[in-house]
């Protein structure tokens, strides 16, 4: 396989909401580089996103000018990187729309936002028997951490049906619902199918019940507008890589009240108020949950990432995708063989489909000789995968960036997978 | 660049569409799963024994191209072998899609058909889907039955 990297144009159309990615797709240095002799058409923004040069910037004028460590000297660099990373926390705050800095957590990802919820609040505030409900559109990684929960506190993990588009089936919902329900938590955008959760519909009731719900954001922060509190979300997970930021930095956003009342995840420097041998006590939010030295680079990163993006502007990103990804499901589904999975009445940014007679990872192997980089296989989603049975699925999701020539390219991929195995 | 028809060729494109022996093996002596939890892929080996010899082999599941092109394959390349034959076989035939020696003409004449596999050596993430079929089958004649993973490669090495 080989990576040349040279002057290539970005290929772009102007779309009719007025906005035109080739004015920003100048801004990712990797969107120039070649793969297997083609130009670049990367549709893989679900795993992760490109990062844009002032991300790139960003963390290595910290490396190279600010680097320190925070809230322990008092000397110039150390004050900086202090200044640097409690900025990005407030700057967090502002684009979540929290009602305070105090309510955003700095942590690995996605991933470790729902562990640390799932070890702190659940292992405290939940009893055996009690009940944790997801849906059966979840990644793993709101799965496992409840499984492991449930182990660990003999809680009982409940799942909502999906219907056959990969719509939340509210009946269903509802009727998951129980007296031992005690924590809700629920993906915003699935990635396995695009489908966009009715979160609020979900918090409306929960608040009904006094269920605390979290919603895990790992998909929806680049793609859709989030206000946490028109979510009426409990905590909110997402991931900075997912958002043209670097990746092992990610925030969680817990309401302060609960924050206040779950007792540290994991111990260490950074997270005390005064340590003896005999016992220890806590320092404020949030640093109550930041033990040890984070990831400054990567916040400095994510400040950056997130500028970058509200600048741009979610609405226009959000609009000028829809458009996208209405077009690609149009084009890709008029291939025959091809059916897409997952056509739930709301969606966002990921098409997943599957070629008749073709295995998924010889589709995305095709087309990475065609330089176009998509995901084979069950995307970190096999309950998704059982229920409209099949193993994988090939899933293109798009980003900003993308353009409407990228899926024509992709479109003509799929004819070569269909020319090479003979369909 | 690394050509595709060198990794999708003919005869494992022509043993994707008709794959040999596959179905299940309700009175089979041994038989165990192959599993790559990576991308989903599944497949079981079934197998007869008769004295040291495999008298007859299939499989069945769901996989990739290489996968199912692969199990086809060795399902025609190890009848009638003995363990030591199948053992030796499945070296040489790992030796070949790993790259790692160039094979001997000695075991290029060994592994017949097999040999189509060498373009594999090219694209390293594909060498598990190629080979999840060997595991199984050496599972199945080791232990009588259970099952393997592609990433127990990983976690043991």
């Amino acid at each position: 396989m080989s990576l040349v990297s040279s002057f290539a144009p970005g290929s772009t159309s102007r779309s009719s909401s007025g906005f035109d990615p080739g004015r920003i797709r100048s801004e990712f240095p990797i969107l120039a580089t070649r793969v297997n002799g083609k130009p670049l058409v990367y549709l893989d923004n679900a795993a992760t996103t490109q990062k844009p040069q002032v991300v790139i910037d960003a963390t290595d004028r910290y490396n190279s000018a600010e680097n320190a460590n925070i809230h322990r000297g008092v000397h110039h660099l150390s004050q900086l990187a202090t200044e640097a990373y409690e900025g990005v926390r407030r700057r967090v705050a502002e684009f979540l729309n929290a009602r305070s800095p105090r309510e955003i957590v700095f942590l690995r990802g996605t991933t470790e936002g729902i562990n640390l919820v799932a070890q702190s609040y659940g292992r405290t505030f939940l009893q055996p028997g009690d009940e944790v409900l997801i849906t059966g559109m979840e990644h793993h990684s709101n799965i496992v951490p409840w499984q492991l929960l449930a182990a660990q506190s003999g809680t009982v993990l409940r799942v909502a049906p999906i219907d056959d588009r990969g719509d939340l089936d509210w009946a269903g919902f509802e009727r998951s619902l129980s007296k031992r329900t005690r924590l809700i938590a629920v993906v915003h955008l699935s990635n396995a199918l695009g489908t966009i959760n009715p979160v609020s519909r979900i918090t409306e009731v929960a608040r009904a019940r006094g269920i605390p719900v979290l919603v895990d954001g790992a998909q929806s922060a680049a793609h859709l507008k989030v206000d946490v509190q028109a979510l009426g979300c409990d905590f909110f997970v997402f991931s900075g890589h997912k958002l043209f930021g670097p990746t092992g930095i990610g925030v969680l956003y817990g309401r302060e009240e609960l924050l206040e009342r779950m007792p540290p995840w994991q111990g260490g420097g950074d997270m005390i108020s005064t340590v003896t041998f005999a016992e220890s006590t806590w320092a404020d939010l949030p640093a109550k949950f930041e033990a040890g030295t984070p990831n400054i680079a990567g916040v400095v990163g994510l400040g950056a990432a997130i500028d970058w993006v509200a600048d741009l502007g979610l609405d226009v990103v959000g609009s000028y995708e829809r458009e996208l990804l209405e077009y690609a499901t149009a084009q890709v589904s008029s291939v025959p063989g091809v059916r897409v999975v997952g056509t739930a009445r709301e969606r966002a940014s990921i098409l997943s489909f599957a070629v008749e007679g073709i295995h998924p990872h010889d589709v995305g192997q095709v087309l990475d000789a065609e330089g176009i980089a998509i995901r084979a296989g069950h995307h970190c989603a096999q309950p998704v995968m059982a229920h409209f049975g099949v193993a994988a699925t090939a899933r293109a999701s798009f980003a900003v960036y993308n353009t409407r020539d990228e899926v024509d390219a992709l479109v003509r991929g799929i004819h070569r997978v269909k020319q090479v195995f003979g369909g | 660049m690394m050509e595709l028809s060198a990794l999708y060729q003919d005869v494992i494109l022509e043993h994707n569409r008709s794959p040999r022996n596959f179905h299940r093996m309700d009175d089979a002596d041994g038989h165990a799963e192959g599993r790559n939890p990576l991308c989903g892929d599944q497949l079981t080996v079934w197998l007869k024994l008769s004295g040291d010899r495999v008298s007859d082999v299939s499989f069945e599941g769901s996989g990739c191209a290489i996968s199912k092109a692969s199990a086809s394959l060795m399902t025609t390349a190890v009848k009638g072998k003995s363990r030591a034959e199948v053992n030796q076989l499945f070296e040489q035939f790992h030796e070949i899609v790993t790259g790692r020696s160039v094979p001997s003409s000695e075991s290029r004449l060994a592994l017949g058909k097999l040999a189509v596999f060498s373009g594999i050596s090219s694209f390293p993430v594909r060498v598990k889907c190629a080979t999840l079929s060997w595991h199984a089958l050496k599972a199945a004649l080791e232990q009588g039955s259970g099952a393997v993973s592609t990433e127990q490669d990983i976690q043991g090495a």
